[in-house]
């Protein structure tokens, strides 16, 4: 396994230095709050649920066996209390989200792009275009469906690894690929339109 | 014959690119579905700028840095553990 990146820091905390404590704290309460947002019906709700997960893992990190990264632990923990908190059922891939991620219509009969996507891919590299896509992007993380949000979250976000990603949310790995890919589809016809606008 | 045995492969077209970039990025197309997707890659005029966007997505993403914590935040943060350091020290598991 890949060496823990929170390792130095879950150390401390469990020394007792409350400081590396707000700095997890910090890293990963943005991300679990749009994940257990996922699961509840209100912000508030989410909120404890989060802060429920913090105090479960402060409880646990004296056992934390390292046997996970700490990142895969923390989000198992907070997906258990936001599916016993919650009202939502975890489902598998919904039938009606499994079109193809560009439509049809861009394509001729023989499967050739008839509307190819418009070019902006290098413009990503200019700072300015870069600072305001970059504020888009997350309001369109958030607006994924549910399973593809917390994919693209952990994964892309915080830069989990696949195997981490599947522990944490307890799926299959080719079941992650289908989410990150339709969650990521999505995001870039999202940004995709945006760069039309920014011109 | 064995050009019966061995029929040639379809070339991947556009259409199906675009469901199999995620699959490439991840590294998990057997190795002549890479191949066939690179094949068309290399002669396609649009598909390159897909996988371009696809990567620049991914990168957009992990670009996003956490929000500090508000010094009220902090505080809370810091409070949660303070109780929990003194329910240890009472209650020792």
């Amino acid at each position: 396994m890949p060496e823990d990146p929170d390792s130095e820091l879950v150390s401390r905390v469990r020394a007792g230095d409350e400081g590396a404590f707000a700095e997890l704290a910090g890293k990963y309460q943005g991300s679990m709050l749009s994940i257990a947002r996922g699961y509840v019906p209100s912000g508030a709700v989410a909120e404890e649920v989060v802060q429920e997960a913090w105090i479960g893992v402060l409880r646990g990190i004296g056992r934390f066996e390292r046997r996970s990264s700490f990142r895969t632990w923390l989000f198992r923990i907070l997906v258990n209390r936001a599916i016993s908190a919650g009202v939502r059922e975890r489902r598998s891939v919904p039938v009606e989200d499994m079109g193809p991620v560009v439509d049809a219509s861009c394509f001729d009969a023989g499967g050739t792009w008839q509307v190819p996507p418009e070019a902006w891919a290098d413009r990503v590299d200019d700072k300015v275009i870069a600072a305001k896509i970059s504020a888009r992007i997350l309001s369109a993380i958030d607006e994924l469906p549910q399973q593809q949000r917390e994919v693209v979250t952990l994964r892309d976000v915080q830069g989990l690894s696949s195997a981490e990603v599947c522990a944490a949310l307890d799926i299959s790995n080719a079941n992650q690929r289908v989410l990150l890919h339709r969650g990521r589809s999505k995001l870039r016809q999202v940004i995709g339109s945006e760069f039309g606008r920014v011109r | 014959m064995s050009r019966l045995r061995f029929r040639p492969r379809r070339d991947v077209v556009c259409r199906e690119a675009v469901e199999l970039v995620t699959d490439y990025l991840e590294d998990a197309l057997s190795q002549a579905r890479r191949r066939r997707f690179e094949a068309h890659l290399v002669h396609c005029p649009d598909c390159p700028e897909y996988l371009a966007q696809m990567r620049a997505i991914v990168a957009l993403a992990g670009s996003i840095t956490p929000d500090d914590l508000t010094p009220r935040m902090r505080q809370q943060f810091i409070s949660v553990y303070s109780r929990w350091r003194d329910d240890e020290a009472h209650d020792p598991v």
